[in-house]
């Protein structure tokens, strides 16, 4: 990439693996996996996220040498919340029906740990620009767990992707159904999210050793 | 019976971590020892006990639609219920400061031991979720809220309390080296939740679930569903997502 030193891809690329928010810094999981039984709802999630981080740092990173350091959470607290609820009144206008599946769970942005803990280690040390990548890469690698944990779960559990049916009928008995294959109805149960996320750390770890922590 | 149908259902079937996966990172970090996990629980609940009827009156009289008409009756038309985020989380932030000055002051050595964890309550989404829980599914006084409050707070010391025990004893088992920490947590919490779901028919009777839940999250489903109802596949498809509405819990 022309545009960003080496330096700055660094502050995107790594949180998208090594260094991912979900699963290696344990941040965010609060708000992501009740929302990520469709790809839809994931995806939204998602861009909502990636929307919120990466204005919120830069602002953060432009106010970080006015903002006395004993009221600095509940500043971003403010930040966060204003944004969420621009997020929140956009869903509502545009598309209510998945504004309505997400319920809560947008506003719970606001406590997601992610922002927060971007805010604390980052933004407040950093200037607008890296802020912004930083913000755009842990948000993308956020999302890119969601969007994988969503991608098995509506696939496994309802034989759809995105609400189009990809493994065939069920009902009408056509495509895998026609082999005998069922839905696990199970995928879409929240305990599932939590076992998938499992996997996916357990894939991680036995790729990259050096993550592996000693209990 | 109202209350304790309540207290019950916050504790056990809406269980805070296991059913809406709320306060999940500082269940995962903080649960590395049984002693820690009580004082951060024990915060969750008082926090929780007194954030979640204040959000109540703050919801009732001030962001609801309508809500003003106390002030007279030109202010009958006003719906400030845009506001709800940034008061909730203003009232949290507040309260969560009074907990650390009290813990700071009568028990240092919880507050030592708790070290970042207690400011970063304000941003456990258990405790914003516990009041936005209370405004969305519309609990109509403030003993229930309040009772809604505490049962959540206890269902979430309970969910990392066990967790917290677990993984102590974990540490002399044999965990593949990939899983082990944070990978087994997941697994080992996954399990508990599908065996906290067992208590979902505790307060039903086992029978049914209420109708209306089902029909706010997935109308276009029902659509493409009825014509074949008598279908079993479409009746199983159909008990999955009622499940899964459960779980999702959206309340118009």
């Amino acid at each position: 990439m022309g545009l960003l030193s080496k330096k700055d891809s660094k502050l995107i690329l790594d949180p998208l693996a090594d260094n991912n928010p979900i699963t290696i810094q344990v941040l965010g999981i609060c708000s992501a996996l009740a929302i990520t039984a469709e790809l839809e709802a994931s995806i939204v999630m998602a861009i909502s996220v990636l929307a919120v981080l990466a204005i919120g740092n830069v602002v953060i990173s432009l106010m970080r040498n006015i903002i006395p350091s004993k009221i600095r959470i509940i500043v971003q607290l403010v930040v966060v919340a204003a944004l969420v609820i621009i997020v929140d009144l956009i869903l509502k206008a545009y598309s209510y029906q998945l504004s309505k599946t997400l319920s809560v769970f947008v506003g719970l942005i606001i406590t997601n740990c992610i922002i927060m803990g971007r805010f604390e280690a980052f933004a407040l040390a950093n200037g607008p620009w890296r802020s912004f990548l930083d913000g755009i890469g842990n948000a993308a690698g956020y999302g890119l767990i969601l969007v994988i944990v969503g991608f098995f779960r509506e696939l496994l559990g309802s034989g759809t992707l995105l609400g189009i049916q990809v493994l065939g009928d069920p009902i009408e008995k056509t495509g895998l159904y026609a082999l005998g294959y069922e839905n696990n109805g199970f995928m879409l149960l929240s305990p599932m999210a939590l076992i998938v996320v499992g996997m996916i750390i357990w894939v991680q770890r036995s790729r990259n050793k050096a993550l592996i922590e000693d209990h | 019976m109202e209350h304790l149908e309540l207290f019950l259902k916050s504790i056990f079937i809406d269980n805070m971590v296991f059913a809406t996966f709320l306060g999940m990172c500082s269940y995962l970090a903080v649960s590395k020892k049984v002693s820690t996990a009580v004082g951060l629980g024990a915060a969750v609940i008082f926090v929780l006990a007194i954030t979640v009827p204040l959000n109540w009156l703050l919801d009732q009289y001030l962001l609801q639609p309508g809500a003003l008409v106390w002030l007279g009756a030109e202010y009958a038309e006003y719906d400030l219920s845009f506001l709800s985020f940034i008061m909730f989380i203003a009232t949290i932030a507040t309260m969560v400061q009074l907990v650390e000055i009290v813990v700071e002051k009568f028990s240092p050595s919880l507050y030592n031991s708790l070290g970042i964890f207690l400011p970063l309550i304000a941003v456990n989404c258990a405790i914003l979720g516990g009041s936005l829980f209370m405004q969305s599914r519309e609990i109509p006084t403030l003993g229930l809220a309040t009772v809604y409050g505490i049962g959540s707070g206890i269902g979430w010391f309970l969910a990392i309390l066990s967790i917290a025990a677990i993984r102590e004893k974990i540490r002399y088992s044999n965990v593949p080296a990939p899983l082990r920490g944070l990978g087994i947590t997941f697994i080992i919490t996954g399990l508990m939740a599908i065996g906290f779901m067992s208590f979902g028919g505790m307060l039903t009777g086992g029978d049914e679930e209420p109708q209306e839940e089902q029909k706010t999250v997935m109308p276009k489903e029902e659509i493409n569903t009825t014509p074949s109802i008598e279908n079993k596949k479409a009746e199983e498809k159909k008990e999955n997502e009622k499940v899964l509405a459960n779980n999702i819990k959206v309340n118009e």
